[in-house]
C-alpha cells in the first residue's frame, strides 16, 4: 500500500478546475478499503491533452459513476484503469493509477492478467460471433479457469447467473449469441466479464443502446453486482447514475469538477457547472 | 448514311429536344410558379430527349440490325435461278461478292453481267432504305418533340418517367452481361453436344487415356479422348497451387491487418499487389527457366527424381501467382472485422495473436472462404504457367514430380495450328471447356452458400 505516496501528489494542476471535494479520499479513511486509486492522470491522444490531470480513489464495493457532457473524457479516463488506452495509436496516459496499490503502468506489470481483473462493458453490446456457452467461455479459456468440461460448464452457468441471463438461455446455449436482443447480448458480455472472475468491472454507457426495460434490467443487475464487484460506470443518463450508483463524479472539458455523494451532487453540488449540467442548462 | 453522321445527328437531336424541353419547363415553371410545378425543366428535358431521340435512334438500330437482311433476300429474288447457288453458303459468298461490287470496292475476276445487274438492284434498294429510315426517324423524332411540346406542363411527372427510364437502361445493361454469359454457355453447349454425338460421355469423362491427335477422323469408337489424366493434373496442381498461396496469403493479410504499421502497410500492400499485375506468361517462363532447374537440381541433391517441367513446378509458381488475390481479399475482410470485436476479447486478458485467431478471423472466415475458393477457380482456369511449366504429359500419376497436363493446356493444343471445327479433336475442347466452366461454377456456388450460411449465423 503507498496511500501516502499518493496522497502527496497535488489534487489537480489544472487551474480551471476547482474541487470542493478531494477526488482522494483522507489517509485515515478505511485505507485498505481503496481498490483504484488515480493521481494526476493525464491523457494525450498525439500532441492533444484529453485529460488534464485527475485524480480521484474509488472504494471496494462501491458503484462509482462518472457523468458529463459528451466529449469530456468519461471514457478516456475509464479505458486507464485496464489498459485500453494502450490499442488506441497515438494515446498516452501519464500520472499513476493503482489497483490494490499497484501502479498498473509499472513495467512489470502483465497488462493480461490486469485486463482479467479489471473487466470491462462496453457501449455497443459486442458479442463474439460464436455461440452463447462459448461467450462466456471465451475468457475463461484464455486465462485457463476450468480443468474440464464440467468445471467450464460451471463457469458458464454462474456467470450467466450471476448477469441474469440464465433462465432466459440456459436451453439455447449452443445458439449464436449475436442472435439474442440487445439487452440480452449487453448482459452476455457481462457475463463474459464475470467468468473471468475479475474484482473490478468498468462500464462505458452500458445502456446507451438498450431500450428502457433492458435498461432497468441492467440496472437492476448493477446493484445485485456491486456485492461482489467494485463498479464504475460511465453514463449519459443522470437518473441511472442516481437510481444505481454511491458516489458521482462530474467531468467537464477534461477537468475532474466535482465529486461526492450521488445524493449529495444531485441534490446540492458545490459547483455552478455541475449544478449547470444536472439541471440541464448543457448537455 | 454511315454510322458516325447518324451519331452526329441524333446527338444534335437530343441536345435540340432538350432545349425545347428546358424551354417549355421554365415556361411552365413561369406560369405556374415553382410549387406549383412537378418537376424541374431539367427534367423536361430530359424527357424530350426520351421522347424525341431514343425512338429515333431505335428505328435506326432496328435498320442496322435487319436492313442487311431484308436487302438481301430481295436481290437473291432478283437473280436469275440459274446463276443462284442452292447452298446458303455459296449464297453468302455471293452476296458478299455483290455488295463489293455495289459499293465499288473491286473484286476478283471480272464481273459477270447478271452481277453488275444484282449489284444495280442491291445499291437501288440501299439507296430507297436509307432514305426511308431517314424519312422514319425524323418523323418519329418530331411527333416526339411535338408531343413533349405539347403535353408538357406543370403536372407533368418528368422526373418520375426519367427515373423509369434510368432504371430500365440499368436494367438493359446488366442484362447484356447476363446474356453474354448465356451466349456463352449455349455457343459451348451446342459444340460439346456435336463431340459427345463422336465420342460417347462415359468415354469421356472416364476414359484414362488422353491422345486425341492419333485418333483416325471418322473411325468407329473413338478412343484417346479420356479426360481424367487432364483434370488428375489440373486437379493437382491446383491443390498444389492452394498449399502454397492459401498459408502464405493469410498471413500477409493477417501482417497487413493486424501488426504492420500503416507506413508499412501502405508500403508491403502495393508491393504485393504488383505480383497480381504480372502478366501470368511471365510467371510461366520463370517457372520454367528457374524454378524448375532449381526444383530439380534440390531433388537430384536429396536423391528424388524431381523433372523440370512438373506438376510441383507449375504449382509452386502458380501459388506465387495467387499469393496477392487471397492476401488482397483476406486483408480488406480482416480490416472490416469492427474494433469493438477486438476491443472485447482485449479486454477480456485477450493477448493480440490470441484475438486475432479466436475472434478475428472467425469472424472473417466467410469472407476468407469466398476469396479462398475464388483463388481456387482462377487456378483451375489458369493456363500459360501450366502450358510452360506443367510438361504437357497426359498421363494418369499421383506424382507431383512428374510431368502432367491440364484441361486448360489441352484446350490450347486442340484448338492450335490447322484444325478442321468438325472434328471431334477440335470440339472435344469445346467439351472440355464446359467441363471448366461448370466446376468453376459449382466452386462459386458453393462458396455463395457457404458464406451465406454463416452470415445467418453470425449477423
Ligand atoms: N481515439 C482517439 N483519438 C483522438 N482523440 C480522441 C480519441 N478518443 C477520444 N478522443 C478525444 O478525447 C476527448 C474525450 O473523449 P471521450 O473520452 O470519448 O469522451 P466521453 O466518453 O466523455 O464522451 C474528446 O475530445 C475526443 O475527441
Ligand atoms: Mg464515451
Amino acid at each position: 500500500m503507498n496511500m501516502t505516496q499518493t496522497l502527496n501528489v497535488p489534487m489537480s494542476t489544472s487551474g480551471s478546475s476547482v474541487k470542493t471535494d478531494s477526488g482522494q479520499l483522507p489517509a485515515g479513511n478505511a485505507s485498505t478499503n481503496i481498490k483504484l486509486s488515480a493521481s494526476d492522470v493525464r491523457v494525450f491522444y498525439g500532441q492533444a491533452e484529453a485529460l488534464h490531470g485527475v485524480s480521484l480513489d474509488i472504494v471496494k464495493n462501491e458503484v462509482m459513476a462518472f457523468i458529463g457532457p459528451s466529449g469530456c473524457g468519461k471514457s478516456t479516463f475509464l479505458r486507464s484503469f485496464n489498459r485500453m488506452n494502450d490499442t488506441v495509436a497515438g494515446a498516452r496516459v501519464t500520472g499513476k493509477i493503482t489497483v490494490d496499490g499497484r501502479d498498473i503502468y509499472d513495467p512489470s506489470v502483465d497488462v493480461v492478467l490486469l485486463r482479467a481483473q479489471v473487466g470491462m462493458v462496453f457501449q455497443k453490446p459486442n458479442p463474439f460471433p460464436k455461440s452463447i456457452y462459448e461467450n462466456v467461455a471465451y475468457g475463461a479459456r484464455l486465462h485457463g479457469l476450468a480443468a474440464n468440461k464440467s468445471d467450464m460448464d460451471e463457469v458458464v452457468e454462474s456467470s450467466l447467473r450471476r448477469a441474469g441471463l440464465w433462465e432466459e438461455v440456459k436451453d439455447r446455449l449452443e445458439a449464436p449469441g449475436t442472435g439474442l436482443s440487445g439487452g440480452q447480448q449487453q448482459r452476455l458480455c457481462i457475463a463474459r466479464a464475470v467468468a473471468v472472475s475479475p474484482d473490478v468491472i468498468l462500464m462505458d454507457e452500458p445502456c446507451s443502446a438498450l431500450d428502457p426495460i433492458a435498461t432497468s434490467i441492467i440496472e437492476e443487475l448493477i446493484t445485485e453486482l456491486k456485492k461482489n464487484y467494485t463498479i464504475v460506470i460511465v453514463t449519459h443518463n443522470m437518473q441511472q447514475a442516481a437510481r444505481c450508483s454511491d458516489r458521482t463524479t462530474f467531468f467537464h472539458l477534461g477537468d475532474l469538477v466535482e465529486i461526492g455523494d450521488t445524493a449529495q451532487i444531485f441534490t446540492n453540488p458545490q459547483q455552478k457547472r455541475t449544478e449547470d449540467y444536472i439541471t440541464g442548462r448543457y448537455g | 448514311m454511315n454510322n458516325f453522321t447518324v451519331a452526329i445527328a441524333l446527338l444534335m437531336l437530343a441536345a435540340l429536344a432538350y432545349q425545347l424541353g428546358l424551354t417549355k419547363g421554365r415556361g411552365v415553371v413561369a406560369l405556374a410558379g415553382h410549387r406549383a410545378t412537378h418537376s424541374r425543366p431539367g427534367y423536361h428535358g430530359a424527357l424530350a430527349i426520351l421522347r424525341a431521340a431514343v425512338p429515333a435512334f431505335v428505328v435506326y438500330a432496328l435498320w442496322v440490325v435487319f436492313g442487311n437482311q431484308v436487302i438481301h433476300s430481295l436481290v437473291l429474288e432478283s437473280i436469275p435461278a440459274e446463276f443462284l447457288p442452292q447452298d446458303s453458303l455459296q449464297q453468302k459468298v455471293m452476296l458478299q461478292r455483290l455488295s463489293n461490287i455495289a459499293s465499288g470496292f473491286g473484286v476478283l475476276g471480272d464481273a459477270q453481267p447478271y452481277e453488275l445487274a444484282a449489284a444495280d438492284v442491291m445499291r437501288q434498294f440501299q439507296g430507297v432504305g436509307e432514305t426511308i429510315v431517314t424519312a422514319l426517324m425524323a418523323t418519329v423524332a418530331a411527333l416526339g418533340l411535338f408531343w413533349s411540346w405539347r403535353t408538357t406542363t406543370a403536372e407533368t411527372r418528368a422526373r418520375n418517367k426519367v427515373e423509369r427510364a434510368i432504371n430500365v437502361a440499368l436494367i438493359a445493361c446488366s442484362a447484356v452481361a447476363i446474356l453474354t454469359t448465356i451466349g456463352i454457355v449455349m455457343s459451348m453447349l451446342g459444340e460439346s453436344l456435336r463431340f459427345f454425338q463422336m465420342v460417347s460421355p462415359t468415354d469421356f469423362f472416364f476414359g484414362t487415356v488422353w491422345n486425341p491427335r492419333f485418333a483416325t477422323m471418322g473411325a468407329e469408337g473413338q478412343s484417346g479422348f479420356g479426360m481424367l489424366p487432364l483434370m488428375a493434373g489440373t486437379l493437382m496442381i491446383s491443390f498444389i497451387a492452394m498449399l502454397v498461396a492459401v498459408p502464405v496469403g493469410l498471413m500477409t493479410a493477417i501482417y497487413m491487418a493486424e501488426y504492420a504499421s500503416s507506413r508499412t502497410r501502405s508500403l508491403v500492400k502495393p508491393v504485393v499487389e504488383v505480383l497480381a499485375g504480372i502478366p501470368t506468361i511471365v510467371y510461366g517462363f520463370f517457372a520454367l527457366v528457374t524454378v524448375g532447374p532449381i526444383l530439380s537440381s534440390i531433388g537430384a541433391a536429396i536423391g528424388v527424381d524431381i523433372r523440370a517441367t512438373s506438376a510441383l513446378t507449375a504449382g509452386l509458381v502458380m501459388g506465387i501467382m495467387i499469393i496477392p488475390f487471397i492476401s488482397s481479399l483476406s486483408d480488406d475482410i480482416l480490416t472490416q472485422v469492427p474494433k469493438t470485436m477486438r476491443d472485447g476479447s482485449l479486454a477480456l486478458g485477450g493477448t493480440k495473436s490470441e484475438t486475432i485467431i479466436k475472434v478475428v478471423l472467425p469472424a472473417a472466415l466467410p469472407g476468407i472462404v469466398g476469396a479462398i475458393l475464388l483463388a481456387l477457380s482462377r487456378a483451375i482456369g489458369e493456363t500459360m504457367i501450366v502450358v510452360l511449366a506443367a510438361g504437357n504429359s497426359p498421363v494418369l500419376t499421383a506424382n507431383p514430380f512428374e510431368a502432367v497436363s491440364t484441361v486448360t493446356v489441352s484446350i490450347v493444343n486442340q484448338l492450335t495450328g490447322d484444325q478442321d471445327f468438325a472434328s471431334a479433336q477440335s470440339l472435344v475442347a469445346f467439351a472440355l471447356g464446359l467441363t471448366l466452366f461448370v466446376m468453376t461454377l459449382i466452386l462459386n456456388v458453393i462458396a455463395l452458400v457457404i458464406v451465406r450460411k454463416y452470415r445467418e449465423q453470425y449477423e
